[in-house]
């Protein structure tokens, strides 16, 4: 077998903390043959994207890499910048997670897709410019020539990441390394950009080292996957032998991660819980000096959403669709126009004070689970902190107690409610915010991407405790996501927003299995990526 | 961006007007007049003083007239400064206090930017703490202990300097005056450049840049144009103080400035002086706010006045 292009022996990585070395990367072997895509799975803390970093040389500061990186049998690991900068840019490149910061915003994209031009291939300003011209048009953006003179605010995030992708190109790399690519774009955007790559990589023959969470990609682009643990790799192979039998239990669980199984319909006659109509919701984007109402724009136009007692209305759409705003609308949390009728309450006309009493009734949990719990309340407090509110005469040990009571409730222990929120993970995070929500016993919680943030294993968790309670205390659930899989395991009946609009609603298998509008099926398309590849893995296993 | 210039210089014209409004009366609270000497003067000469300098007509007829004068241009005699115009007085000391105010000024931008961008790029080494050391120092030592040691050694000990004097504004007489302006901008620059640089190099853009493998040198460029916004929105104000002269310094030092005014107006209730400074850094305030988001508007594209 020829030499791999990038043959990573023995790499460690290691960061000096205030709490002493971390040692992130434990010896791990990846080799990436030329033309091939090479997948890094693993979940965040991983160590994967450091691995890749340390090939860049681009660790932070304070951490450091030994071992051996070589590329093409030349030696990079202890390389200085400058050394490496031979490499960089020019052999090896690399995209990055966020392409909405990835781009310096001083800058027209046009002179920073010249800088690898002139400073690697040697070409003049001129024709550095005719070139980096031609790569915009190799990935994709409509009309280059004027779109070289855009500064990166006035892209998309997705244009963003093509021009990153034409600076990575720039100089016909021989190795790509792509991190979490597409993970900050909206479903859409990200087939299109996975798509452009693996179009990409036929036409230049280069290799691709694709570091992601997600199985689907994986299942879909790699030839090789490595699956890392803890800074370690705990299982490698040809991409098909590892779907259809994972050797390491890890690998198994990552593959078993999906959300599946489906709703099961709620008694024809459960009560109504909230019934909304007509909600419109219009931000002023500018006033002009005399007060006129200059632009308006319309976040959610002429919405209507009923639920009832054990429902859950899965709302999906892209980032900007209206779907949280429509959230906090039916909540009156956001001015809002049209009608929200709570039990047999009419919601628009309460005020704040009128809204207190019934707001233990109707709660919201966030998709943060970082910002979204006070860091200076330790767990506990934060849980019981809404009983101060709505029921101020039970004592402070009857508070502790239901504390206690709620913590057992979403599978954690209850000694740990003296701890505050920087001691939990993400997961454990959203099952104190989910805590709080469900001490006051709500009628109908909005759940905004409860589980946008987290890991998939711990995704398929907080599933399944959201699935546990709204059984046992018949919940009604407004689900807010544009993540279909965990739609599709939630939900009974699903709205499709788009541009504040509800573009196709019906439950969840009329939406899944017989889309009307292209807009869903483009949507389902992309989460396909996904879906498909588990329902093949599951076909090869079984 | 031209009309948006011309929109915020007409902008100008009320706050000038109230800031004017404003000084006009509040120094006419102070207790006692322009003629109150030690020793009183006879009333007859005082009532014939007053009428003169038409102190004797009511506050608001007062303040109309000097209003209409201000328009025409005239900012009056100075009532303590007999023999000389406000705006005489001006036209000599701007000129002095301008020069020295924008030399410690490029002098601050060149030797603090550079001195940041340095201990940013070299974090947490001896001269990054070197840098952050002398930063401190330069903040917390104040003018008038630099000054005189900086007489003592340079004037007197090595002889190498003049000890003070304008003399038709000769390079060696420049020198110490205007180090000791710049001293303390030499070390916000440098610390609001060191932190802003720092900031910068380990955002995402710059990181790009380095796995492009691009020379130090690109990144360094890069990663100034980012820092420069935060230090070019402190550089206006502090621009406007420096150019419009510094009390502390033109006294040790000698040199005939405007900064002295300031005291010297409002001690001797020179009322015409007073107004006079009001108004000149009144103008170079609202000028120096003008450039600065001129200047953002031209480093940072998001930035837009339409």
């Amino acid at each position: 077998m020829a030499q791999p292009v990038l043959a990573v022996r023995n790499l460690h990585v290691r960061f000096r903390t205030g709490d002493g070395t971390l040692h992130a990367v434990k010896g791990i072997d990846i080799d990436v043959n030329a033309g091939e895509t090479v997948a890094i799975v693993g979940e965040s803390g991983s160590g994967k994207s450091q691995t890749m970093m340390s090939v860049m040389g681009l660790l932070a500061s304070n951490g450091w890499a030994e071992g051996s990186v070589k590329y093409r049998g030349e030696e990079l690991v202890g390389l200085s910048p400058n050394k490496l900068n031979h490499y960089r840019g020019s052999k090896l490149t690399m995209i990055f997670q966020e392409p909405m910061t990835s781009l310096d915003p001083l800058y027209k994209i046009g002179d920073q897709l010249a800088l690898p031009l002139t400073t690697h291939g040697g070409l003049n300003k001129a024709r550095a410019r005719k070139r980096a011209i031609e790569l915009l048009e190799l990935v994709r953006i409509p009309d280059p020539e004027r779109r070289i003179d855009s500064y990166p605010h006035e892209m998309s995030g997705g244009q963003r990441q093509r021009v990153m992708i034409a600076m990575a190109l720039a100089n016909n790399p021989d190795v790509l390394i792509a991190d979490e690519p597409t993970t900050a774009l909206d479903v859409t955007v990200q087939a299109k950009i996975l798509e452009l790559l693996s179009d990409l990589q036929k036409r230049l023959g280069m290799s691709i080292v694709f570091i992601t969470h997600d199985l689907g990609i994986v299942r879909r682009f790699a030839d090789r996957t490595y699956v890392m643990k803890r800074g370690e790799v705990v299982e490698s192979g040809k991409t098909g032998d590892i779907f259809a039998a994972p050797k390491h239990p890890y690998t198994q669980m990552l593959i078993d991660a999906e959300p599946t199984g489906r709703k099961e319909p709620v008694p024809a006659g459960a009560p109504m819980v909230l019934e909304a109509k007509d909600v419109q919701v219009t931000f002023g984007l500018k006033k002009s000096f005399f007060g006129k109402a200059g632009h308006v724009l319309r976040a959610v136009d002429g919405v209507s959403l009923s639920v009832r007692a054990g429902e859950t209305v899965g709302v999906v759409g892209e980032s900007g669709s209206g779907k949280s705003t429509l959230g906090r609308a039916i909540l009156r949390l956001q001015p809002a126009s049209g009608m929200v009728r709570f039990e047999d309450r009419n919601l628009m006309p309460l005020d704040r004070g009128g809204m207190r009493p019934l707001r233990r009734h109707l709660q919201l949990v966030f998709q943060d689970p970082f910002g979204s719990l006070s860091p200076r309340m330790t767990s506990g407090e934060i849980v019981t902190e809404g009983l101060l509110v709505h029921e101020p005469s039970i004592s402070r040990k009857e508070r502790d107690r239901r504390a206690a009571q709620a913590f057992e409730e979403v599978r954690l222990d209850p000694a740990w409610r003296n701890r505050f929120p920087h001691e939990f993970s993400g997961g454990q995070r959203q099952r104190i915010a989910i805590a709080r929500a469900m001490i006051l016993h709500p009628k109908l919680v909005v759940l905004d991407e409860p589980t946008s943030a987290l890991d998939r294993s711990v995704q398929k968790e907080i599933v399944e405790l959201l699935r546990e309670l709204q059984k046992a205390h018949g919940l009604a659930y407004v689900f807010i996501s544009h993540d279909l899989a965990v739609v599709r395991a939630l939900s009974d009946e699903i709205m499709v927003m788009k541009t504040g609009k509800v573009v196709e609603r019906g439950t969840a298998e009329q939406i899944f299995d017989r889309p009307k509008e292209d807009y869903t099926r483009d949507l389902i398309a992309a989460a396909f990526l996904t879906e498909n590849a588990k329902a093949e893995a599951r076909s090869l296993a079984s | 961006m031209l009309s948006y210039i011309f929109r915020r210089l007409l902008s100008a014209i009320p706050t000038l007007f109230v800031i004017v409004t404003i000084a006009f009366f509040l120094i006419r609270l102070a207790p006692g007049g322009p003629f109150d000497l030690e020793r009183p003067l006879e009333a007859k000469v005082m009532e014939n003083l007053n009428r003169i300098y038409q102190l004797d007509r009511p506050l608001i007829e007062q303040y109309w007239l000097y209003l209409s004068a201000v328009l025409k241009g005239d900012f009056g005699p100075s009532f303590y400064l007999r023999d000389f115009s406000v705006a005489e007085l001006f036209a000599r000391g701007l000129p002095v206090s301008m020069t020295l105010g924008s030399l410690a000024l490029t002098l601050a931008v060149l030797v603090g930017g550079t001195l940041g961008a340095i201990a940013a790029l070299r974090q947490n080494s001896g001269i990054d703490y070197l840098v952050t050391g002398l930063g401190a120092l330069g903040l917390t030592i104040p003018n008038f202990v630099v000054a005189p040691i900086f007489q003592i050694v340079f004037g007197l000990a090595l002889a190498v300097l003049p000890i003070a004097g304008w003399n038709n504004g000769s390079p060696a007489n420049l020198v110490m005056p205007v180090l000791v302006l710049a001293l303390p901008q030499i070390a916000v620059v440098a610390r609001m450049t060191r932190a802003a640089m720092i900031e910068n190099l380990r955002s995402n853009h710059i990181r790009t840049l380095r796995s492009l493998g691009l020379p130090s040198l690109t990144i360094v460029k890069h990663a100034l144009r980012g820092a420069a916004l935060p230090v070019v929105s402190y550089l206006g104000p502090a621009a406007a103080a420096l150019l419009t002269g510094s009390v502390v310094v033109e006294t040790i030092f000698g040199l005939p400035g405007v900064g002295r005014y300031f005291v010297e107006g409002a001690l001797n209730r020179d009322y015409t002086l007073v107004m006079g400074t009001v108004v000149v850094v009144a103008v170079f305030v609202l000028l120096f706010n003008l450039v600065v988001d001129i200047l953002y508007a031209i480093i940072d594209p998001r930035i837009r006045y339409d």
